[in-house]
Protein backbone atom coordinates (compact mmCIF):
# COMPACT_ATOMS: atom_id res chain seq x y z
CA UNK A 1 0.00 0.00 0.00
CA UNK A 2 0.99 3.48 -0.88
CA UNK A 3 2.13 5.64 2.22
CA UNK A 4 4.45 8.74 2.26
CA UNK A 5 6.02 9.57 5.75
CA UNK A 6 3.28 12.16 6.80
CA UNK A 7 1.00 8.96 6.30
CA UNK A 8 3.27 6.62 8.28
CA UNK A 9 3.54 9.22 11.02
CA UNK A 10 -0.89 9.22 11.45
CA UNK A 11 -0.89 5.25 11.21
CA UNK A 12 1.69 4.91 13.79
CA UNK A 13 -0.65 7.00 15.98
CA UNK A 14 -3.46 3.82 14.95
CA UNK A 15 -6.75 3.65 13.34
CA UNK A 16 -10.38 3.16 14.05
CA UNK A 17 -10.01 -0.33 13.19
CA UNK A 18 -7.21 -2.95 12.04
CA UNK A 19 -6.26 -2.78 8.41
CA UNK A 20 -4.72 -6.28 8.28
CA UNK A 21 -6.41 -8.31 10.99
CA UNK A 22 -5.54 -12.03 11.16
CA UNK A 23 -7.81 -14.30 12.25
CA UNK A 24 -6.65 -17.89 13.38
CA UNK A 25 -9.58 -19.77 14.15
CA UNK A 26 -8.47 -23.43 14.67
CA UNK A 27 -4.70 -24.74 16.08
CA UNK A 28 -5.68 -28.13 14.64
CA UNK A 29 -3.46 -28.89 11.47
CA UNK A 30 -2.56 -31.73 9.23
CA UNK A 31 0.52 -30.79 8.81
CA UNK A 32 3.49 -29.85 11.67
CA UNK A 33 6.03 -27.46 9.76
CA UNK A 34 8.98 -26.97 11.68
CA UNK A 35 8.80 -23.45 11.33
CA UNK A 36 4.94 -22.63 12.55
CA UNK A 37 4.33 -19.69 14.31
CA UNK A 38 1.70 -21.01 16.76
CA UNK A 39 2.55 -24.51 16.75
CA UNK A 40 -0.55 -25.76 15.79
CA UNK A 41 -0.93 -29.54 15.89
CA UNK A 42 -3.97 -30.22 17.74
CA UNK A 43 -7.12 -28.40 18.23
CA UNK A 44 -7.89 -26.16 21.27
CA UNK A 45 -11.15 -27.78 23.31
CA UNK A 46 -11.25 -23.70 23.87
CA UNK A 47 -11.47 -22.83 20.45
CA UNK A 48 -14.71 -20.21 19.35
CA UNK A 49 -18.29 -21.80 18.82
CA UNK A 50 -19.41 -21.28 15.27
CA UNK A 51 -21.84 -18.60 17.27
CA UNK A 52 -19.00 -16.99 18.52
CA UNK A 53 -17.54 -16.85 15.56
CA UNK A 54 -20.22 -15.60 13.38
CA UNK A 55 -20.51 -12.61 16.59
CA UNK A 56 -16.90 -11.63 15.62
CA UNK A 57 -17.64 -11.21 12.13
CA UNK A 58 -20.62 -9.18 13.15
CA UNK A 59 -18.57 -7.10 15.45
CA UNK A 60 -15.51 -6.45 12.51
CA UNK A 61 -18.54 -5.75 9.75
CA UNK A 62 -19.96 -2.58 12.82
CA UNK A 63 -16.18 -1.52 12.53
CA UNK A 64 -15.72 -1.34 8.98
CA UNK A 65 -12.85 -4.24 8.49
CA UNK A 66 -12.83 -4.79 5.13
CA UNK A 67 -11.72 -8.18 5.06
CA UNK A 68 -9.59 -10.49 7.50
CA UNK A 69 -6.95 -12.91 6.93
CA UNK A 70 -7.91 -16.26 7.67
CA UNK A 71 -5.60 -18.83 8.79
CA UNK A 72 -4.21 -21.42 11.68
CA UNK A 73 -3.69 -23.92 12.02
CA UNK A 74 -5.01 -25.32 8.54
CA UNK A 75 -8.42 -22.95 8.84
CA UNK A 76 -10.71 -25.39 6.64
CA UNK A 77 -10.29 -28.42 8.50
CA UNK A 78 -12.74 -26.65 10.76
CA UNK A 79 -16.27 -28.18 9.85
CA UNK A 80 -17.88 -24.92 10.01
CA UNK A 81 -15.13 -23.22 7.71
CA UNK A 82 -17.34 -22.64 4.54
CA UNK A 83 -20.45 -21.54 6.80
CA UNK A 84 -17.82 -18.40 8.27
CA UNK A 85 -16.59 -17.61 5.19
CA UNK A 86 -19.97 -17.13 3.12
CA UNK A 87 -21.08 -15.31 6.14
CA UNK A 88 -18.59 -13.14 6.79
CA UNK A 89 -18.42 -12.31 3.01
CA UNK A 90 -22.46 -11.66 3.32
CA UNK A 91 -21.59 -9.31 5.61
CA UNK A 92 -18.98 -7.59 3.91
CA UNK A 93 -16.30 -8.75 5.35
CA UNK A 94 -13.90 -9.85 2.91
CA UNK A 95 -12.07 -13.32 3.23
CA UNK A 96 -8.08 -13.93 2.58
CA UNK A 97 -7.44 -17.66 3.84
CA UNK A 98 -4.27 -19.70 3.59
CA UNK A 99 -4.10 -23.21 3.77
CA UNK A 100 -1.58 -25.90 2.69
CA UNK A 101 -4.22 -27.20 0.13
CA UNK A 102 -4.38 -30.68 2.05
CA UNK A 103 -8.54 -30.93 2.38
CA UNK A 104 -8.88 -29.38 -1.37
CA UNK A 105 -11.21 -31.02 -3.53
CA UNK A 106 -12.96 -30.65 -7.01
CA UNK A 107 -15.95 -30.23 -5.54
CA UNK A 108 -14.48 -27.76 -2.59
CA UNK A 109 -12.49 -25.56 -5.82
CA UNK A 110 -15.93 -25.23 -7.44
CA UNK A 111 -17.81 -24.22 -3.92
CA UNK A 112 -14.87 -21.14 -3.61
CA UNK A 113 -15.06 -20.08 -7.31
CA UNK A 114 -18.47 -19.20 -7.03
CA UNK A 115 -18.04 -16.61 -3.88
CA UNK A 116 -16.92 -13.19 -4.79
CA UNK A 117 -13.95 -11.42 -1.80
CA UNK A 118 -12.63 -14.25 -1.30
CA UNK A 119 -8.64 -15.02 -1.66
CA UNK A 120 -6.83 -18.14 -1.47
CA UNK A 121 -2.96 -18.32 -0.68
CA UNK A 122 -2.04 -21.77 -0.51
CA UNK A 123 1.37 -22.29 1.24
CA UNK A 124 4.56 -23.48 -0.34
CA UNK A 125 8.21 -23.22 0.60
CA UNK A 126 10.00 -24.40 -1.84
CA UNK A 127 9.96 -24.96 -6.04
CA UNK A 128 10.42 -28.66 -5.39
CA UNK A 129 9.60 -30.93 -2.66
CA UNK A 130 13.39 -31.46 -1.82
CA UNK A 131 13.34 -27.87 -0.75
CA UNK A 132 9.58 -27.90 0.34
CA UNK A 133 9.11 -30.67 2.40
CA UNK A 134 11.88 -30.68 4.88
CA UNK A 135 10.18 -27.70 5.91
CA UNK A 136 6.39 -28.44 5.71
CA UNK A 137 6.31 -32.37 5.67
CA UNK A 138 6.78 -35.18 3.40
CA UNK A 139 4.34 -35.19 0.55
CA UNK A 140 2.83 -31.22 1.65
CA UNK A 141 4.63 -30.14 -1.90
CA UNK A 142 2.29 -32.45 -4.08
CA UNK A 143 -0.84 -31.67 -1.64
CA UNK A 144 -0.38 -27.92 -2.68
CA UNK A 145 0.16 -28.60 -6.14
CA UNK A 146 -2.86 -30.58 -6.42
CA UNK A 147 -4.57 -27.92 -4.86
CA UNK A 148 -3.22 -25.61 -7.48
CA UNK A 149 -4.39 -27.48 -10.18
CA UNK A 150 -7.56 -28.06 -8.53
CA UNK A 151 -8.43 -24.11 -8.31
CA UNK A 152 -7.38 -23.46 -11.91
CA UNK A 153 -9.46 -26.11 -12.90
CA UNK A 154 -12.73 -24.35 -11.22
CA UNK A 155 -11.59 -21.15 -12.68
CA UNK A 156 -10.85 -19.70 -9.69
CA UNK A 157 -9.10 -16.78 -10.97
CA UNK A 158 -5.59 -15.60 -9.80
CA UNK A 159 -4.69 -17.47 -6.21
CA UNK A 160 -2.03 -16.16 -4.01
CA UNK A 161 1.30 -18.48 -3.75
CA UNK A 162 2.43 -17.79 -0.05
CA UNK A 163 6.38 -18.35 0.34
CA UNK A 164 8.03 -18.28 4.11
CA UNK A 165 11.97 -17.27 2.27
CA UNK A 166 14.33 -19.26 3.91
CA UNK A 167 18.07 -20.28 3.59
CA UNK A 168 16.88 -23.34 1.22
CA UNK A 169 14.62 -21.10 -1.10
CA UNK A 170 15.99 -17.90 -1.64
CA UNK A 171 18.35 -19.79 -3.92
CA UNK A 172 14.13 -21.14 -6.23
CA UNK A 173 13.19 -17.41 -6.22
CA UNK A 174 12.94 -17.10 -10.05
CA UNK A 175 11.73 -20.85 -10.25
CA UNK A 176 8.93 -19.55 -7.27
CA UNK A 177 7.89 -16.75 -9.85
CA UNK A 178 7.99 -18.91 -12.92
CA UNK A 179 5.23 -21.40 -10.87
CA UNK A 180 3.56 -18.59 -9.86
CA UNK A 181 3.65 -17.75 -13.71
CA UNK A 182 2.74 -21.11 -14.86
CA UNK A 183 -0.90 -20.75 -12.85
CA UNK A 184 -1.94 -17.26 -13.74
CA UNK A 185 -1.17 -16.89 -9.84
CA UNK A 186 0.23 -13.75 -7.66
CA UNK A 187 3.68 -14.89 -5.84
CA UNK A 188 3.61 -13.54 -2.22
CA UNK A 189 6.97 -13.67 -0.19
CA UNK A 190 7.15 -13.06 3.52
CA UNK A 191 9.77 -13.48 6.34
CA UNK A 192 10.34 -16.05 8.22
CA UNK A 193 9.81 -15.47 12.06
CA UNK A 194 11.59 -16.84 15.32
CA UNK A 195 8.06 -17.87 16.50
CA UNK A 196 6.55 -20.60 17.90
CA UNK A 197 8.24 -23.86 16.31
CA UNK A 198 9.67 -21.09 14.12
CA UNK A 199 11.80 -20.32 17.84
CA UNK A 200 13.59 -24.08 17.09
CA UNK A 201 14.72 -23.74 14.02
CA UNK A 202 15.15 -20.18 12.66
CA UNK A 203 18.49 -19.73 13.60
CA UNK A 204 19.77 -22.81 10.77
CA UNK A 205 16.38 -21.49 8.18
CA UNK A 206 16.63 -17.55 8.25
CA UNK A 207 18.27 -16.07 5.01
CA UNK A 208 22.11 -14.90 5.62
CA UNK A 209 23.50 -11.68 4.96
CA UNK A 210 24.05 -12.06 1.38
CA UNK A 211 20.89 -13.71 0.79
CA UNK A 212 18.64 -10.66 2.31
CA UNK A 213 20.78 -8.28 -0.15
CA UNK A 214 19.93 -10.56 -2.95
CA UNK A 215 16.01 -10.89 -1.82
CA UNK A 216 16.33 -7.02 -2.14
CA UNK A 217 17.24 -6.54 -4.73
CA UNK A 218 14.83 -9.27 -6.43
CA UNK A 219 12.06 -7.29 -4.84
CA UNK A 220 13.12 -3.97 -5.65
CA UNK A 221 13.32 -4.85 -9.92
CA UNK A 222 9.82 -7.09 -9.13
CA UNK A 223 7.07 -4.86 -7.45
CA UNK A 224 4.63 -6.96 -8.56
CA UNK A 225 5.68 -9.42 -5.87
CA UNK A 226 3.02 -9.20 -2.75
CA UNK A 227 5.35 -9.49 0.51
CA UNK A 228 2.67 -8.24 3.52
CA UNK A 229 5.36 -5.44 3.76
CA UNK A 230 7.07 -7.76 5.94
CA UNK A 231 10.57 -6.64 4.49
CA UNK A 232 10.88 -3.63 5.81
CA UNK A 233 14.17 -3.86 7.64
CA UNK A 234 15.62 -4.81 3.94
CA UNK A 235 14.98 -0.78 3.49
CA UNK A 236 18.14 -0.52 5.82
CA UNK A 237 20.21 -1.37 2.71
CA UNK A 238 19.18 1.75 0.70
CA UNK A 239 16.14 2.23 -1.24
CA UNK A 240 13.48 0.97 -0.15
CA UNK A 241 10.83 -1.38 -1.01
CA UNK A 242 7.12 -0.35 -1.92
CA UNK A 243 4.78 -0.63 0.92
CA UNK A 244 4.32 0.88 4.53
CA UNK A 245 7.91 0.57 5.70
CA UNK A 246 7.20 0.05 9.37
CA UNK A 247 5.89 -2.40 12.34
CA UNK A 248 2.52 -2.69 12.42
CA UNK A 249 1.60 -3.94 15.38
CA UNK A 250 -1.39 -2.83 17.20
CA UNK A 251 -2.10 0.35 15.06
CA UNK A 252 -2.77 -1.42 11.96
CA UNK A 253 -2.07 -5.09 12.63
CA UNK A 254 -3.12 -7.28 15.34
CA UNK A 255 -3.67 -11.32 15.68
CA UNK A 256 -7.19 -12.90 16.84
CA UNK A 257 -6.17 -16.56 18.11
CA UNK A 258 -8.60 -19.85 17.67
CA UNK A 259 -9.58 -19.36 21.57
CA UNK A 260 -10.43 -15.60 20.92
CA UNK A 261 -7.34 -13.56 22.21
CA UNK A 262 -5.90 -10.79 21.08
CA UNK A 263 -2.79 -10.50 20.48
CA UNK A 264 -0.76 -7.08 18.75
CA UNK A 265 0.64 -9.37 16.08
CA UNK A 266 0.49 -13.03 14.39
CA UNK A 267 4.61 -12.80 15.05
CA UNK A 268 4.04 -13.08 19.01
CA UNK A 269 2.00 -15.18 20.69
CA UNK A 270 3.03 -14.51 23.84
CA UNK A 271 1.61 -13.04 27.36
CA UNK A 272 3.56 -9.96 27.02
CA UNK A 273 1.79 -8.96 23.57
CA UNK A 274 -1.78 -10.21 24.74
CA UNK A 275 -4.31 -7.01 25.00
CA UNK A 276 -7.23 -9.00 25.95
CA UNK A 277 -9.88 -11.53 24.18
CA UNK A 278 -13.28 -10.97 22.26
CA UNK A 279 -14.45 -13.12 25.37
CA UNK A 280 -13.71 -10.04 27.77
CA UNK A 281 -16.68 -7.02 27.61
CA UNK A 282 -17.24 -4.63 24.82
CA UNK A 283 -15.54 -7.47 22.77
CA UNK A 284 -12.54 -6.52 20.36
CA UNK A 285 -14.06 -3.35 19.54
CA UNK A 286 -12.96 -2.78 22.89
CA UNK A 287 -9.56 -4.19 22.80
CA UNK A 288 -8.63 -2.62 19.93
CA UNK A 289 -9.33 0.60 21.03
CA UNK A 290 -8.64 0.73 24.59
CA UNK A 291 -6.47 -2.14 25.71
CA UNK A 292 -3.77 -0.90 27.76
CA UNK A 293 -0.92 -2.82 25.39
CA UNK A 294 -1.97 -1.10 22.07
CA UNK A 295 -2.15 2.42 23.70
CA UNK A 296 1.45 1.88 24.76
CA UNK A 297 2.57 0.85 20.77
CA UNK A 298 1.13 3.46 19.44
CA UNK A 299 2.95 5.91 21.49
CA UNK A 300 5.70 7.02 19.31
CA UNK A 301 9.37 5.16 19.94
CA UNK A 302 12.75 6.42 20.85
CA UNK A 303 15.13 4.10 18.58
CA UNK A 304 17.19 2.93 21.98
CA UNK A 305 20.31 1.49 20.55
CA UNK A 306 19.57 1.90 16.85
CA UNK A 307 19.10 5.78 17.77
CA UNK A 308 22.62 6.54 16.39
CA UNK A 309 22.26 4.44 13.58
CA UNK A 310 21.67 6.36 10.20
CA UNK A 311 19.48 3.98 8.82
CA UNK A 312 16.96 4.09 11.69
CA UNK A 313 14.65 5.94 9.61
CA UNK A 314 14.56 3.59 6.56
CA UNK A 315 14.18 0.13 8.88
CA UNK A 316 12.52 2.01 12.15
CA UNK A 317 14.47 -0.64 14.15
CA UNK A 318 12.60 -3.54 12.44
CA UNK A 319 10.39 -6.42 13.43
CA UNK A 320 9.58 -6.19 17.52
CA UNK A 321 8.50 -9.97 16.90
CA UNK A 322 11.75 -11.23 15.81
CA UNK A 323 13.53 -8.59 18.28
CA UNK A 324 11.36 -10.11 20.86
CA UNK A 325 11.18 -14.30 20.16
CA UNK A 326 15.49 -13.80 19.79
CA UNK A 327 15.83 -12.20 23.50
CA UNK A 328 16.92 -8.93 21.84
CA UNK A 329 15.64 -5.44 23.46
CA UNK A 330 12.91 -4.16 22.21
CA UNK A 331 14.48 -0.90 21.46
CA UNK A 332 17.78 -2.33 19.89
CA UNK A 333 18.25 -3.92 16.58
CA UNK A 334 16.25 -6.34 14.53
CA UNK A 335 18.10 -9.75 14.40
CA UNK A 336 18.43 -9.93 10.82
CA UNK A 337 19.66 -6.72 10.94
CA UNK A 338 21.20 -5.84 7.49
CA UNK A 339 24.03 -3.66 8.72
CA UNK A 340 25.18 -6.49 11.02
CA UNK A 341 24.07 -4.97 14.46
CA UNK A 342 21.45 -7.70 15.17
CA UNK A 343 24.39 -10.58 14.82
CA UNK A 344 26.85 -8.52 16.82
CA UNK A 345 23.44 -8.26 19.60
CA UNK A 346 22.89 -11.84 19.77
CA UNK A 347 26.60 -12.79 20.54
CA UNK A 348 26.57 -10.52 23.10
CA UNK A 349 23.67 -11.95 24.48
CA UNK A 350 25.58 -15.39 24.52
CA UNK A 351 24.72 -19.10 23.49
CA UNK A 352 23.05 -19.82 26.84
CA UNK A 353 20.84 -16.37 26.96
CA UNK A 354 17.13 -17.33 27.92
CA UNK A 355 14.17 -16.94 25.18
CA UNK A 356 10.92 -16.06 25.95
CA UNK A 357 9.07 -19.57 26.09
CA UNK A 358 5.82 -19.25 23.13
CA UNK A 359 2.66 -20.24 24.81
CA UNK A 360 0.56 -22.41 24.36
CA UNK A 361 2.49 -24.93 21.93
CA UNK A 362 -0.58 -27.44 20.62
CA UNK A 363 2.04 -29.56 18.50
CA UNK A 364 0.83 -33.18 18.28
CA UNK A 365 2.98 -34.98 21.02
CA UNK A 366 3.72 -37.38 18.77
CA UNK A 367 5.78 -35.39 16.31
CA UNK A 368 8.23 -37.07 14.11
CA UNK A 369 11.27 -34.88 14.72
CA UNK A 370 11.99 -33.65 10.77
CA UNK A 371 15.92 -33.39 10.14
CA UNK A 372 16.66 -30.61 7.53
CA UNK A 373 19.48 -31.40 5.09
CA UNK A 374 22.61 -29.93 6.61
CA UNK A 375 23.38 -27.27 3.84
CA UNK A 376 27.02 -25.39 3.13
CA UNK A 377 26.88 -22.09 4.97
CA UNK B 1 -1.78 19.12 -14.51
CA UNK B 2 -4.09 15.65 -14.36
CA UNK B 3 -3.56 13.14 -16.71
CA UNK B 4 -5.53 12.46 -19.23
CA UNK B 5 -7.85 10.41 -19.06
CA UNK B 6 -9.32 12.41 -15.60
CA UNK B 7 -11.52 14.98 -17.38
CA UNK B 8 -12.48 17.49 -14.14
CA UNK B 9 -15.53 19.05 -16.73
CA UNK B 10 -16.95 15.82 -16.05
CA UNK B 11 -19.38 13.90 -13.89
CA UNK B 12 -17.67 11.66 -11.58
CA UNK B 13 -18.76 9.46 -8.55
CA UNK B 14 -17.56 6.48 -6.38
CA UNK B 15 -17.14 3.49 -7.72
CA UNK B 16 -20.37 1.16 -5.87
CA UNK B 17 -17.51 -1.46 -4.71
CA UNK B 18 -15.72 1.02 -2.78
CA UNK B 19 -16.28 1.55 0.80
CA UNK B 20 -14.95 4.68 2.98
CA UNK B 21 -14.18 4.02 6.75
CA UNK B 22 -13.79 7.36 8.75
CA UNK B 23 -10.46 8.13 10.51
CA UNK B 24 -8.54 10.64 12.26
CA UNK B 25 -7.05 11.88 9.13
CA UNK B 26 -9.45 11.34 7.01
CA UNK B 27 -10.98 7.88 5.33
CA UNK B 28 -9.84 4.61 4.58
CA UNK B 29 -11.09 3.95 1.17
CA UNK B 30 -11.11 -0.09 0.29
CA UNK B 31 -11.96 -1.22 -3.17
CA UNK B 32 -13.69 -4.73 -2.88
CA UNK B 33 -13.19 -5.65 -6.91
CA UNK B 34 -9.15 -4.87 -6.94
CA UNK B 35 -8.63 -5.00 -3.09
CA UNK B 36 -6.46 -1.90 -3.23
CA UNK B 37 -7.10 0.43 -0.17
CA UNK B 38 -6.04 4.09 -0.41
CA UNK B 39 -6.01 7.28 1.84
CA UNK B 40 -7.73 10.02 1.90
CA UNK B 41 -6.04 12.38 3.71
CA UNK B 42 -7.98 15.31 4.72
CA UNK B 43 -11.37 15.42 5.83
CA UNK B 44 -12.39 17.77 2.95
CA UNK B 45 -11.22 15.49 0.28
CA UNK B 46 -13.66 13.03 2.19
CA UNK B 47 -16.39 15.09 1.80
CA UNK B 48 -15.56 15.94 -1.95
CA UNK B 49 -15.36 12.48 -2.72
CA UNK B 50 -18.90 11.70 -0.78
CA UNK B 51 -20.69 14.35 -2.67
CA UNK B 52 -18.82 14.12 -6.20
CA UNK B 53 -21.68 12.73 -8.06
CA UNK B 54 -24.28 15.21 -7.25
CA UNK B 55 -22.60 17.70 -9.11
CA UNK B 56 -22.35 17.89 -12.84
CA UNK B 57 -18.55 18.23 -13.06
CA UNK B 58 -15.67 17.84 -11.14
CA UNK B 59 -14.86 22.01 -11.04
CA UNK B 60 -18.81 22.35 -9.82
CA UNK B 61 -17.95 20.30 -7.20
CA UNK B 62 -15.00 21.96 -6.08
CA UNK B 63 -16.91 25.46 -6.65
CA UNK B 64 -19.39 24.51 -4.09
CA UNK B 65 -17.18 22.46 -1.72
CA UNK B 66 -15.60 25.27 -0.15
CA UNK B 67 -12.13 24.42 -0.54
CA UNK B 68 -9.97 27.35 -1.49
CA UNK B 69 -9.23 27.71 -5.05
CA UNK B 70 -5.47 27.87 -4.69
CA UNK B 71 -5.37 24.28 -3.10
CA UNK B 72 -7.93 22.97 -6.22
CA UNK B 73 -5.02 21.73 -8.80
CA UNK B 74 -3.57 19.44 -6.36
CA UNK B 75 -6.95 18.38 -5.23
CA UNK B 76 -7.57 17.36 -8.46
CA UNK B 77 -4.96 15.74 -9.11
CA UNK B 78 -5.83 13.51 -6.15
CA UNK B 79 -8.80 13.26 -7.86
CA UNK B 80 -7.38 11.88 -10.93
CA UNK B 81 -5.26 9.29 -8.96
CA UNK B 82 -8.19 7.91 -7.36
CA UNK B 83 -9.60 7.92 -10.91
CA UNK B 84 -6.98 5.61 -12.02
CA UNK B 85 -7.02 3.38 -8.82
CA UNK B 86 -11.02 2.63 -10.03
CA UNK B 87 -12.11 4.39 -7.05
CA UNK B 88 -13.82 7.26 -8.77
CA UNK B 89 -15.52 6.62 -12.41
CA UNK B 90 -17.09 8.70 -15.04
CA UNK B 91 -21.30 8.76 -14.42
Amino acid sequence: MPASRGLTGELQRGLEAPICLTWEITYGCNLACVHCLSSSGRRDPAELTTAEAMAVVDELAAMQVFYVNIGGGEPTIRPDFFDLVEYSVEKQVGVKFSTNGGTMTAARAQRLAAMDYVDIQISLDGATPATNDPVRGEGSYAAARRAMDLLAGAGFGPFKISVVMTRLNVPELDDLAALADSYGAELRLTRLRPAGRGAETWEELHPSQAQQRELHGWLLERPGVLTGDSFFHLSALGEALPGLNLCGAGRVVCLIDPVGDVYACPFVMHPEFRAGSIRDPGGFGRVWRDSELFTDLREPKVGGACNACGAFDACQGGCMAAKFSTGLPLDGPDPECVLGHGETALAALGAGAARPATVPGHSKPARIPVVLGSRPR
Amino acid sequence: MPEAGFDSGRRYGLDPRVALRPEPFGALCYHYGNRRLNFLRSKELVSLVEGLEAHASVDEALAASGIEESRWPAVTTALAALERSEVLRAC
